[in-house]
Parts: structure tokens; sequence; C-alpha cells
């Protein structure tokens, strides 16, 4: 048809005038014929539609794919993709078109009979609270009788999940949502109150109101992006950034690409067509995965390494390209690029350890003699010019603060910076290793020097003395040579631990870096969960992203790191983050740290049987020894490293009064002096007072119980106090924590309401007191981005919310004006005490000089809030005024501005333009302000704050980093000053953004999104200590767990941990297994397992991936029902046996939920669990480090991650004969 | 010569990432009502495995296509027109249900309105046929992505046929994806098993159509279509089939699962052939020759004596413009990197496909060979994950030597555009060794790998 579809269609128009006509061919076998419009009337009617309206899908999948979506008679029919992309060039493939089966079936759930359509609550709920407020008149008072009577309580409780939904009325639904929030909020505090929605780029707006609604009065918003364990902590560790990755459209610049632990046509539908495609451009492609993924089909080379050893093979190819391009070879590119950009050339201390030495902390100017309080903030290396040392630009400590006024930039001037000491006095540095039966340590020489009287020697030399790559003249124990298994980390070392032979590893190694240095940094790896969901995923990551910064791919397009799992890109940040931590009307707002809020408050802390001392380095001060888990979230809370919620043992807005009156001047002062004097304490340090239990949570955007919730049976037990499957025994006393009090009783039932908003019947509906109706994401008006692509699209609805659904937007503003109607009484205006942690990207990053541990508790320094403990500020609620804050933008903009990643801009002019788009509010608290009272009017907000969509807000950012950085910028944003992405325009058509200082790549002239291509190219420094990107992390905790260097560490055993069965038969009917949850083909999370589309084209419910070996040990069939049972819950499914898998491990593919095909399990007579029944959080201690440069925290940039690969389950054939 | 043109469609299955998104988009569209659940105008086969109807390709036990009589003539293998008056009453040659699969739903109500009990309420299944729970045994992509290993891949036709080894193992595993609809055939098989006259080509454009006034529901063009892509409505007692999207072509736009391809994977075009010459083609003495055959039926756009003759028979010439622009013919004629599906079935099927490229398989690679490199690759193409004999058992009748010339091409092009992508020299020897010229190549990359909508369609 190419160039004749018009054409087509003429000639057809005018075949339609001819006589219809039938003609046998002349053998009969043929019958030919003009036309067919009568007959094929049917098909003609079917496809037709009254209008097309453009929306997408929001949230769970980070595609951002632009849909067409059919609508005929006021029916939405179907959708198909969008094709109208802005061209990327026209020497590369389009973005066109982007989507994949599970958002083409989408529109099944509009009219499916798993629709929410109108207001339920649990019978029994309702029934009680009917008679309460009948009783009592008062709604508040009606919630309050019957939480203050156990029986009552815990009636309604133990019903949640168990059917006995009835419908409600809307009016109904608020009245007791709000009476639930007054009655928490007045008897407990607002911090009792959270809320959990992630992925905000996906539905802006959706988000945004409700994490809004919550900001205003004080509650919690809960991190996700952690708690999913897609957040890659390795990032902040070396980058100082939370995820930056390039879109899509860059793989067709790679010229090298290794699928590493990330299965592309799966996970990445709509992107696969650019690995597809590159490969015609010479790319090669290399994917490393343990099962037979649906990527290998396109792969040059596989390697199937044993799942979680994929640090062993990235230290292992590590080990290569430091001995072949560092070392036997100087690759000039290479060498360049480390100095410039990394942290290689800086010098570290070395600290006596028995005979030798021990890596310290880095020589900082302080050492040299330089005072002030940055000082300790400004690394040091040899310049090799001055044959002196040396203080680069650009460091933590120029960051902030008037002397580095201009100085934060990457520009070395005549400095010379020397990467290695060689020459110099050698000397033998003890190192650990973990890869055996128990972690043992390695001697290896590295050249030293001294500098102001401290013997140091350079990051580049430690790197090369971890990885084993020998220089001739240097003590300690070295590979013999890449064959050598003996010693970590060459080729051979690792081949028993993966499994891929030793040979191809320095192949693929030696090809990586060649292809980088003749590319010019044109080598990608593509990451995903299959390596970052693991316990030890961090140090997996600084391993594998060691190879793309030695190889100098970083901050080029077509090279470096492209994680991609739960990374969305909310492009237009400044905007929506402003609106949904209502920053424009207090500050700080509360926000938590996801999976210590859920393992503190489902109480699996009572579960962990270790110490975390085991998995201390052999070399470490004992930091870790004999403490629980929850001792170390105790005392991250104190030092003021993470945030804590709830905070404080009392209602916080009773203890802001106690404060202003004992100490109006300084009430942070008198709350620090009460905790150091005890009569004031943190609530996670008794976390089962009744007390400190959350007590309201909402839900919306997200299905907690079918997804994400890691150690479901838990939550079922203790946070909804209903039944479980949860089989493991609670930690004996001898190992239970020390600063933690331990109440004999375990709570069951700790909230009072759980309130979730969906348009589908999910495990969290069904386990909800409230469940509201909303709107799916073709009834709304909302934006979204995504890294994958850089356009911002509209949502616009198809139709009206039908039935009684309401979109998140309209739903929450109607529960604000519930809650403000009673609140105006019953709360009026208070003082909250909101506790914040120190704060990545600001001068808190500069609290604890040399990462060096002290406590104030142990008065081993002073409690200084914001310093050596958390901020504590005074914010004033006005609870009646809560709704018509909500609706329109606050005055704190005015004033403050909007500041993202420490750039501050003034948006003056774009308050005043709001006021013209939008209208203001006339009368009440909001009087004159730009109304945000229509989900419209929020999107016009948020394009217009953001300088991704605002040029002249990303110019003014420019210039303001220009005046910290003494570097040209602000000519990135420049081409677009003038240009104001509006609402109508995002409708229109997807449109590109605008380069920002809100992020790190360039996408000035069009270019492809990259990041790091502004760090490279204009010499803005990396937001960490030295500013360049760290190979070395000094902080006390780091060294503690001998994870300063890259280093391998293996999965979790969980067998020495909790006791569980060792891998392998147990039996003839029973096998131990790995046991991974794996993102799915036929789902996004949880949405589409339960689409009837989905579920024709794949097996139809619940199934466990098997391989034909293991299978047969235990004598399954394909599609015969099994049990997986471990201590954490049983799951009950059905067998997909084939030999795409590895022996030795089963995949259950994620976010299979227990609302299709689920029957009752043989171990315990009740309903089978979802893939999370047999996971459960374990708290990795480095992820609580906070308050030191890169290593602080920021709202899913830092945190411990619900991480959940290292688990293992027993699997056998159960009887064929299931019941329901 | 008789002058006639033919919508047709190539699909780059190196490309197809098995997403089913085509599949989905065709069955909201077309086939999402009461009487056609089970029917996918377009479905998507993972390979090795069965198919969907499944062992629809085993012609021996479902008697679909053509076959050569000894006097040189072509009969349906179920036989003619006259044997299945005698028979029309009783068809045994048809897939059951459980040969689709029966399709079901759940009873999702529950969730909402199960009354307080002791345990979590849960949908169970319920079959669409008869009302009642019921157990899932088979869907309608059971074997996707080599689930059931194996036990169901051994029941693969082409795997059969190729080898007697058919075990497969972890480490030696090999898969693609195989996206189907109709084959809208030069020759089509169901027309002709057709008692009522009801299945028909469209002289315009080639496209096969039943004719749903005339239909009288013999369910014969079942049996007769070897690719079992006619289907029967249970509830109109009709057949249905894939249309081409014909109401979409007609305006101009591409058929759904081709817009909709997120793999960018499929070409529309025009293709002009010899009508008078079809029946000859398709009734050559070998096999093997079919795809040779088929390919001397097209006639060349660009021919003015060609073009004469197609304004002679009707043809506009902003059709034979687009014939002239058609990727079908550069893909089939000019680059030769199409091949037809099962072309022994003697249909002349109109939806051909650029096989797998697949890596070559570890005992070679460890040797030294690497995908990346031409030199190494044409040594060792026999040696690639996929079987080449499997290739040749779906497109080319069993004969590997055009399999091998495409892989060769492509193979080619990746290490010629790589040269390019490094900034080295352009290195004409690369694709004179497959015999293309380097401009060549790069017209043929800007076609495979750019692919621009507009040079899609």
């Amino acid at each position: 048809m190419a160039g004749g579809t018009d054409g087509a269609e003429r000639a057809l128009l005018a075949f339609g005038g001819l006589v219809r006509r039938a003609e046998v061919s002349p053998d009969g076998r043929a019958l030919y014929q003009v036309g067919g419009r009568e007959a094929d009337a049917f098909y003609r009617d079917r496809w037709s539609y009254d209008k097309v309206v453009r929306s997408t899908h929001g949230v769970n999948c980070t595609g951002s794919c632009s849909w067409k979506v059919y609508v005929r008679d006021g029916i939405i029919t179907w959708e198909q993709q969008q094709t109208d992309y802005p061209s990327v060039g026209p020497d590369r493939p389009e973005y066109e078109p982007r989507g994949c089966p599970r958002g083409a079936a989408f529109s099944w759930y509009t009219y499916s009979p798993t629709r929410v359509r109108y207001p339920y609550a649990r019978g029994v709920l309702v029934e009680l609270y009917r008679e309460a407020k009948g009783r009592l008149g008062d709604p508040v008072a009606a919630w309050a009788d019957i939480q203050n009577d156990p029986e009552r309580r815990r009636r309604y409780q133990r019903a949640r999940g168990k059917g006995g939904l009835v419908r409600i009325s809307w009016d109904e639904a608020q009245e007791m949502i709000a009476a639930a929030h007054v009655h928490a909020i007045a008897t407990y505090g607002p911090d009792r109150v959270a809320g959990f929605s992630p992925i905000p780029a996906m539905s802006m707006v959706s988000h945004a109101v409700g994490a809004r609604f919550l900001s205003l009065i004080g509650g919690s918003m809960l991190s996700f992006y952690d708690w999913y364990a897609d957040l890659p902590v390795a990032s902040p560790q070396m980058f100082g950034d939370q995820t930056d990755v390039p879109e899509s459209g860059d793989w067709w610049d790679a010229s090298y690409l290794i699928m590493w632990g990330s299965n592309v046509p799966v996970t990445r539908t709509p992107d696969a067509h650019w690995m597809a495609e590159a490969r015609y451009r010479g790319q090669k492609v290399v994917v490393v995965s343990p099962d037979y993924a649906d990527n290998v089909k396109f792969a040059d080379d596989w390697l199937p390494a044993q799942p979680g050893t994929d640090g062993a093979l990235a230290m292992a190819m590590g080990h290569v390209i430091l001995k072949e391009f560092f070392v036997d070879g100087r690759t000039p590119r290479f060498v360049d690029y480390v100095r410039r950009y990394t942290d290689l050339p800086y010098l570290v201390t070395l600290d006596r350890h028995g005979d030798g030495y021990r890596p310290g902390k880095f020589l900082t100017a302080a050492d040299l003699g330089e005072t002030g309080a940055e000082a300790a903030f400004r690394p040091v290396l040899w310049d090799l010019a001055a044959g002196a040392p040396a203080v680069p630009n650009g460091s933590l400590g120029h960051r902030f603060g008037e002397t580095g006024v201009g100085r934060w930039n990457l520009d070395l001037g005549a400095i010379q910076p020397q990467l290695t000491c060689a020459g110099g006095t050698p000397v033998t540095v003890a190192l650990p290793r973990f890869d055996g039966d128990a972690p043992a340590v390695m001697h290896r020489g590295v050249p030293t020097t001294t500098v102001a009287g401290r013997l140091v020697t350079t990051v580049f030399d430690l790197m090369l003395a971890q990885y084993g790559v020998a220089r001739p003249g240097l003590p300690g124990e070295w590979p013999a040579g890449y064959d050598d298994p003996a010693q970590p980390y060459t080729p051979a070392w690792q081949e028993p631990i993966t499994g891929v032979p030793a040979a191809a590893v320095t192949r693929i190694a030696r090809e990586f870096a060649d292809n980088a240095d003749r590319s010019g940094g044109r080598s990608m790896i593509l990451m995903g969960a299959g390596t970052n969901h693991w316990f030890h995923s961090d140090t997996t990551y600084r391993a594998m992203l060691a190879l793309t910064t030695l190889t100098g791919c970083q901050g080029v397009n077509g090279g470096g790191w492209a994680h991609y799992v739960g990374q969305e890109k909310c492009r237009p940040v400044t905007g929506w983050s402003h609106l949904a931590f209502g920053l424009d009307w207090s500050r700080p707002p509360r926000q938590m740290i996801g999976t210590a809020f859920w393992y503190t408050h489902t109480d699996q802390w009572r579960y962990d049987h270790y110490d975390a001392g085991v998995l201390a380095s052999p070399l470490g001060r004992g930091t870790f020894a004999g403490r629980h888990t929850m001792d170390l979230i105790a005392q991250s809370a104190r030092l003021g490293w993470m945030p804590s919620m709830p905070t404080l043992d009392r209602n916080p807005l009773d203890v802001a009064d106690e404060a202003l009156a004992a100490d109006p001047e300084n009430p942070a002062a008198h709350v620090a002096r009460e905790l150091v004097d005890g009569r004031l304490g943190f609530a996670c340090t008794d976390p089962d007072a009744p007390e400190n239990w959350p007590r309201v949570l909402i839900v919306w955007r997200a299905n907690l119980l079918g997804s994400s919730a890691k150690g479901n049976e838990y939550f079922l037990r203790h946070l909804l106090g209903t039944d479980s499957n949860l089989r493991a025994a609670e930690t004996p006393p001898d190992q239970r924590p020390h600063d933690v009090t331990w109440r004999d009783d375990a709570p069951e039932g700790k909230l009072d309401l759980l309130l979730s908003l969906d348009f589908r019947m999910t495990s969290t509906t069904l386990f909800s007191d409230i469940v509201l109706p909303a709107a799916t994401w073709y009834e709304k008006h909302d934006l979204n981005s995504t890294d994958m692509h850089p356009f911002v699209h509209a949502f616009t609805p198809a139709i009206s919310p039908p039935w009684q659904t309401r979109t998140d937007f309209t739903a929450f503003h109607g529960i604000a004006k519930a809650f403000s109607a009673l609140a105006k009484d019953h709360l009026g205006v208070r003082r909250d005490l909101v506790a914040a942690p120190l704060l990545h990207d600001t001068a808190d990053a500069l609290a604890t000089p040399g990462g060096v541990v002290r406590d104030w508790r142990t008065g081993e320094v002073d409690a200084v809030p914001g310093r050596t403990m958390p901020k504590f500020v005074v914010v004033e609620r006005d609870y009646g005024a809560v709704a018509e804050k909500l609706a329109a933008l606050g005055p704190l903009l005015d004033r403050l501005g909007t500041t993202t990643k420490a750039v501050t801009v003034d948006v003056g002019p774009e308050i005043e333009q709001l006021k013209s788009i939008n209208g203001t509010v006339r009368g009440g608290v909001a009087d004159g302000r730009p109304r945000l009272d229509t989900d419209v009017r929020a999107c016009e907000a948020i394009l217009l704050l953001s300088g991704t969509t605002n040029g002249r807000v990303a110019t003014q950012g420019f210039e303001a980093l220009e005046r910290r950085t003494g570097q040209r910028l602000a000519d990135l944003a420049r081409e677009h000053e003038g240009k104001q992405i509006r609402f109508a325009d995002t409708q229109s058509r997807p449109v590109p953004v605008i380069t920002s200082p809100e992020w790190s790549g360039s996408e000035h002239g069009g270019r492809r999104y990259s990041p790091f291509t502004i760090n490279t190219e204009r010499l803005k420094p990396w937001h960490t200590l030295t500013g360049r990107q760290h190979f070395y992390l000094d902080h006390d905790w780091m060294q503690e767990l001998g994870e300063e260097l890259p280093v391998f560490r293996p999965p979790l055993d969980m067998h020495k941990l909790f006791g569980e069965p060792r891998l392998g038969p147990k039996g003839e009917l029973e096998l131990t297994v790995r046991y991974l949850t794996p993102h799915s083909k036929w789902s996004i999370h949880s949405e589409y397992q339960d689409n009837l589309i989905m579920l024709t084209l794949s097996r139809g419910g619940p199934t466990m991936w098997m391989s034909e070996v293991d299978a047969a040990k235990i004598g399954v069939a394909d599609n015969e029902w099994i049990e997986a049972v471990n201590r954490n819950g049983v799951v009950v499914c059905r067998a997909v046996v084939t030999h795409k898998m590895p022996e030795g491990t089963v995949y259950m593919y994620h976010a299979q939920e227990r609302v299709i095909d689920v029957p009752k399990a043989e171990t315990n007579g009740r309903r089978g669990g979802i893939h999370n029944s047999l996971t459960r959080l374990l708290i990795k201690p480095s992820h609580l480090i906070g308050g030191y440069a890169q290593l602080s925290f920021a709202f899913n940039y830092l945190g411990p991650t619900g991480n959940q690969r290292d688990e293992v389950t027993v699997v056998r054939r159960r009887s064929q004969e299931v019941q329901y | 010569m008789r002058v006639m043109a033919q919508m047709a469609m190539v699909m780059n299955l190196d490309k197809c990432i098995g997403c089913h998104t085509c599949s989905v988009t065709c069955k909201q569209a077309w086939t999402n009502r009461s009487g056609v659940e089970y029917v996918w105008f377009n479905n998507v086969e993972s390979r090795p495995g069965q198919g969907y109807p499944r062992t629809y390709e085993d012609q021996e036990r479902w008697q679909g296509g053509w076959v050569r009589t000894r006097r040189g003539k072509l009969r349906p293998r179920a036989g003619g027109r006259l044997r299945k008056l005698f028979s029309i009453f009783a068809n045994p040659k048809l897939p059951s249900m459980g040969d689709y699969y029966e399709p079901w739903t759940y009873d999702y109500e529950h969730l909402l309105s199960a009354p307080a009990g002791d345990d979590t309420p849960v949908a169970r299944p319920k079959s669409l046929l008869t009302g009642k729970d019921t157990t899932v045994t088979w869907s309608a992509n059971w074997d996707d992505s080599l689930a059931g290993g194996n036990e169901i891949a051994a029941g693969d036709p082409v795997l059969r046929q190729v080898s007697d080894r058919v075990k497969q193992e972890y480490e030696k595993a090999f898969l693609f994806f195989l996206p189907r609809i109709c084959e809208h055939c030069l020759n089509p098989s169901c027309a002709a098993s057709c008692p009522s006259g009801a299945i028909y080509k469209r002289a315009e454009d080639g496209i096969v159509l039943v004719d749903q006034d005339r239909c009288r529901g013999w369910r014969m063009c079942v049996t007769g279509c070897p690719y079992k892509k006619v289907y029967f409505n249970h509830r109109t007692g009709k057949a249905e089939k894939c249309t081409f999207c014909f109401p979409r072509i007609e305006i101009g736009q591409p058929t759904i699962c081709s817009e909709t391809c997120v793999g960018r994977l499929r070409y529309l075009g025009l293709m002009l052939y010899d009508a008078d010459a079809v029946a000859e083609a398709a009734a050559v003495e070998d096999e093997k020759d079919l795809y040779a055959a088929q390919r001397s039926v097209f006639l060349d756009p660009h021919d003015p004596e060609v073009a004469a003759a197609a304004g002679r028979a009707g043809i506009p010439d902003d059709w034979i413009d687009a014939a002239r622009r058609s990727p079908i013919w550069d893909l089939i004629v000019k680059y030769e990197v199409a091949l037809p599906l099962h072309p022994e079935y003697r249909t002349m099927p109109m939806v051909w496909y650029i096989p797998p490229l697949s890596p070559v398989v570890d005992v070679l690679r460890d040797t030294g060979h690497d995908g990346e490199n031409a030199g190494n690759l044409f040594g060792a193409v026999d040696a690639l994950r996929i079987p080449v004999d499997y290739l040749a058992g779906l497109f080319t009748a069993g004969d590997p030597a055009p399999v091998r010339a495409v892989l060769n091409r492509l193979a080619a092009m990746r290490a010629y555009q790589r040269r390019v992508n490094l900034g080295e020299p352009r290195d004409e020897s690369i694709a004179a060794a497959v015999g293309m010229t380097g401009a060549g190549m790069d017209d043929m990359y800007r076609l495979l790998a750019i692919a621009k909508y507009e040079e899609r369609y």
C-alpha cells in the first residue's frame, strides 16, 4: 500500500459503482467476486464507531503508551495504539506503535463482572456503625465507640477478606471514612494515618490528589520504589541519583547490549523493537538469564548464570577489564574518563589491621588543615602536575555554602589526577570475601604514599587489589591467571558459582570493553528485576555498574546502565511533587520508607531469628553483632537517617502543644531534651503498643495485598487481624531486639480502617473495610510520562464514569469535604510536630563527617536536631480548611518558590499565569489563590510549574545552577524558553519535553535522552561526596558490611538463617527449590492477571514454572496441581513443566492473586495464598544509612528494599481433587 | 497473461517478540462476541509447539489443502465438490472444540457478592459452552514460550518431520514465534471446498471472504483450509474468517494486526500476479519447487508490459504505482528474504515470512564463531540454535537452501552495518558474498530496521 492508500480508496470507490459480479476461474477452483458489499455489511457495521479518544493506562506499567479508545453508542468498544508520536529522526525507528497485549485488553474491565460499580463496605462493620451512630448521633463518637470496644473491633476485623461486602451510599462511605480519620488523628495523631499509591508518573493527578489530602492532614505517604525492591540502591550509592536511565530510543545508539536480568520482550514489550532493530545496525546482543527467557531468542550469546550469582559474573568481567584495559594495556579513553568522572584517583587512608592494613576513609581537605564545616566533604587526590595533594572542585563541600559558589563543577583546571600510587611503598591490605561457607579475608598489596602524615592509597589501587589484578612488586595472594579457580575474582573462580564457562566470561568482558573503546562508550547494560530484587542486589549492581563506568560508558548516548524495573520518570516532577506533598501550604510533609513501615507494622520483625552480625565483614568492628534488624531501624530513626512513622510514642499534636509551651522560641530543642531524657520515645521502639499502631490506611491506584506485600500472610494476621496461612514461629527470647520492646501478646488487627479505591476486585479490595468504586483510565483526565520515551501525553475520558464510580480526584475531594466538616469542630486548628530526616540534596548531607557514626543515645555526641537526630518542625493544621486547601494552590510558593534537587526557582510569573488559566478562589482560606478544583486545572498547574514542560522555568533553573557551578548550562533550555506545554497540547499529541535541571540528561536539539550527559559534557557534578561516580563508600556501616568496594555476595542461606530445608530433593515426593517471582507476560503486576483475554492466552490461572528434571523428581506432569510451602505460607497452583527452566529453580510469575481459581490447600484446608505468601521482608542494614553525602534520605531515593528473591520453598504434587 | 492484484503481508519473524498484541487487538475488534469466543482470526504460535488448533499442520489427519493427482492436476485433499456432496452431513475431518479449546470465563461476580463466610471468595472457571464449573486443560495459546516442554512439543508436526531426535534440553532450547492470519491464498482450497459457493476472492484485491448470506454452514471450508483459518460460528451457523480488515484497507488504513504490531514486523502491500499461471504453478510436481513456482506467477510492476496489461485488466494507475512501491515486492522479489508458509499445501499463500536469525549454538560459539562476524556465521548457519531444517519444514517444503540464503543475507546485513555503526570503512565484500551490493544492503536495512510507518504499509 506504500503511497497507494488514497489511491486504493479511490479505486475501490470506482469499483463500487460496478455491478456485482462473480467469476469462476476456468478450472473451477476459484471464485472471484467484485466487492461483496451487501454480504459483508456485518463486518462493515462491526468496524464503525462514533469517536476515538486519546488515553492511556495509569499505574503499574511504566510504558506510557498513548492509546486510541474507540467509543460507539456511548460504549467503549476496543482500544488500539496511537501512532502519532513526534519523529525521533529520519535515521532511526520511531516510537509507534507503543502498547502491549495487556493494554490492548484493558477495556475488558470497563463492563466486566469484576468491575466495582458502587461503594461497598463490610456488612458487619456497617451494622456496628449504624447502631452506634443511631445511639450516639455523632459519626466520630460512633466510630470511637466501636474502636474502644475490643470485642466489636475484632468482630469486623476478623471478617476481613471473607465476603459479606454490602452496598452503601457515597455519603455514608465518606462519613465513615471521615470519622475514622478524625478519630485516629485526635486519639493517636495524624501520622497514624498512612497512604499508599505508587508510580505517580503514570497518572500524576490521580496520585497527587490523595497524597495532597494526606499531606495536608499530616498523614504519612509511604514510599514504593524501595518497597518494590525496584530501587537500585547502587544508584544513590554510586551516582547520588535515584535512577536516571536512557529512553528506549537510545538503545538504538548502543553497539553492544547486554540484557542482564531484564526480559525485555516480556517486561518492556513496547520498547523491545528498538533492541530487535538495533541488531540490524550490527549491535551485538548478549543475554544473562537463568532460564531460556523470551529475550534469549534475540541473543548472540546466552550466559545462563545461576539465580542470584550475577555479582560473581560481573566481578569476573571487571577482573578481565581491569587487567586488560588498565594494567596490561592502558586504554587512553578509559583512563582519561575515570580520572575525570570517577573517584578512582581519590586518596583513601589505610588503617592498621593486624600485621597489615585495611581501607579507611577518604582523605579530605580537613586532613590537609582546611577548616570550616565543608572541609571534611572535600576529598583529596594527588596532582601529578603540581606534585602535591589537590582538592578538586565539584565535591559536596562545594555544593552548599558561600565558599563553593562557582566551584561546584568537574573542571580539573591544571590538576592532573594521579590514578595510582604505583612506585610507592607497598603494604598489604585485608579485604573480605563472602563466596565461601563463611566470610573470609584476602590479603593483597597496594602501593601507598604518605600525605599529611597519613598513609594513603588510591581507590584505583584498592580496586585492583579487590578484583585480584596483580601488579609486579606487590605483596599478597594473587590469582595465577584467568584459570585460577581459587582466587577471587577470576573467570575460573566464577565458573562453579554461576555455571557460566570461564572462557565465555572472558570473551564477553573483552568484547564489551573493546566495543566501548571503539564506539566511544556505546556499550550498554540493560538490567532489571532479575538482578535487582535480591537482598544483596546493591553489591551486584555495583559490580555491574563498574563495567559501564570503567569503560567510560556512563553519560554517553548509547552507553551505560539502563535499569528498567519499576523505574518511572515523572518528567514534570516539580509540579507534581509540590502539589502531591502540599508544599504550597505547609512543609515538611510526612514521608515514610515503605519497607520499614511494613516490616514493623506487619510484625515480620517478630519472626526474624538472625543476628545482624551474620551479615558483617570479618574485618568489621562488631557494630552489628548481637543486634536485631529492628534495633538498627530504631537507630536509623533516632539518628535522623531514615524517617519513622508513626514517629513518637505520643500524639504529635500534643507534643507540639507541650513543646511550644515549654520552649516557644525553640520547640525542637525541647523535643530533643525529652527524647534524651527518655520522657518521650520513638514509636518504633515499641511498635506493638496500641498507641503506636497505624490506624488508617488508604490504598489507591494500588493492590498492596495482591501484588507487592512481601510477607502477605504476616499482613493478614497482624495488620488486618484476620485468618492467615502463616506458619513461622516467633523469635526465641535470646534473639530478640535489645532496644525495642517485646510484647508477649502479638497484636492482631492494628488497622481501624483499610480503605481502597479501585475499579476491579483485587486481593486488597477483598480485605478492605470500605471499597470505593473508581473510574478507570478511560474515564478521567490526567497526565502520563515515563523514562522510556521523552513525551508527556494525556488521559481523556472516553465515557463519563459509569454507575456510581468516581475519579480518584473527585473521590478525594469528597472525602476531604466530609473530613473537613467533621474536623472543623472535632479537631479545629492544631499544631503538629513533624520529625523530618536528614535530606539528600540539602546541606543535611553534611551532617556526618567521614561517615563516622556517633549516637546521641550512648552519649557519643550531643543530640542536635537536624544534625545528630531528626529535625523537629512545628506545622499548623487548620483541619476545617483541608478541603479548601486541597482545591487551591497555596501561598508558600510565592515566597519559597519551587525546589527540586537543590535548584530553587521563583515561580511568581507562573502563579500569576495560573490564576488566569484556572481562575481564582473567592472567599475562605484560599481567597484569591489559583483554583485546583478540577483534574484538568491540576494538570495545568503541574505542567506550568515544571521545567520539563515550561521553558522559562527550565531556563531559570539552569541559570541558578550556572551560578553554583560556574559552567554554561542555560543554553540547554533556552531554545525552548518561551515554550509552555499546556494540557490541550498533551491531548492532541504526545509532546516532547524540554531539557531541565530536574534531570541529568540533555535533549537539546532533539537528541535522545541518556542520563548524565550534562555531567560529562557540561562538567556538572554528580550529587555525591566527591561529585564523581563512586566506586568507594567509606561510611562506617558500609565498612562494617565489607562493602566499601564492589564485592560478590551470594544469595542468603535460608537454611542457616531460618532453618528452611536445604536445596534439593527431600524424599520422593518433595523438593526444595529456589523460589523466584519474575514479572509475567500476561499481567502488569496484578493487573490483567484476572483479565479473561490474558487468561485465555495463557494457562487460565495461577501457575508455577518448573524444569522437566525437577518435575520428574516429584512425579508432577504438566498442568497438575501442586502445593508450595515454606515458613511464610502456602501456595496452591498448577505446574507448567518445561525444559526452558534450569534445575533447582521454580518461577511463580509475580502477582498471581488469590482471586482467580485458587483452591483450598491440603496443608491447612484454607484458601491458597498469592505469590507473596511464600516471601517475607529482610532488611539490609546498609539501606538504612542516612545523613551522609549521597547516602542521605529522599523519598523513593534511598531506603531499605523489599527484596524477595533469596527465598526457597518446598514443592510437592498434591491430590488432583481440589476443593474451593 | 491475466493481471490481478493481491493485497499481501510479510511478517519478519526475526523481530517478533511473541507479545500477542496483534491477537488481542484483532480479537477485541472482530471476535469478542458469542458464537466465536474460541475464534482468533489472528493467533501467535510458539515454535516448537502444536499450534492452534493443535497439530493443524498434520494434513494426514486434517486433510486440508490440495494434492496433486498422478495426472498432474490438483484436487482438494479431502475430496472435490462431488465427494463433499455425498458426505455433506458428516464431515469427520473437523477439529473438535477440544482441538481449539473450550472457551471459559470465571465467576467474577462472586468476588463482590459472596456472603460473609469463613474463607476468601474466589472466582472459579466456568465453561462458556455449558455454563458449568470447568477445569482449564487447554487454551488458545497453551504452549506459549515452551510451556509444557517436550510433552507438548513432541506433538509438533513440523518437528516430527524434521528430526527423530525431538528431545529438547535446557541448554539447547530454541524458540520463536509464528503469528498467523488467513493466507488469502491465490489458490484457496477453502473456496474450492465450499458446496455453496459462499467463499470468494475479491477481484480487486484478492481478499478471501465468506459471503455471510450464502454460507449454509457446511463447514467443508474448515476442513479444506490447511491453515485452519476458517472458523464456524456456533451462534449463527456460518463460517467466519479473517477479512484482512477490508473496511480499513478500503480507506487506506493498515489491518489492525499490522498497525498494532509492537514489534513493527508486519508489512502490507499490493502484488500483481498472472491469474492464468496460478493453476499450473500450484501443480508443479516437486513440492520443493513450489516456492519458486509461486514467485514465478508474480508480475514485475516496473515492467511496462505488465503495467499495460494491468491497465487493460482494469487495474487503476495508482494501484499499479502502489505495486511498484510495495514493500512486499521488495521483500519477496528484490531482497529475497521472505518465504511462504507451507507452500506444499499448494494454496499459494499470500502471507509470507522472513525466517528468524538465531545465534549459533554454544558448541560452535565456544570455538570462536560469533553472531556479529559474517565470516564465521556463513559457516555456522547450519549450527544455528533454530535448526535450518525446522524452518525449511515451515517455509520451503523442506528445502534448506532458500532458508540458508535468507539467513546469510540477514547475517551479512548485520556485519555490514556494524562497520558503519562503528565508523569503519564499508566492506563491499560482505554484501557481495550474499549477492548484494552495499547500497542494496542499505536499502534493505532501511526497510527492515528503520521501518517507518509509511514504508511498512
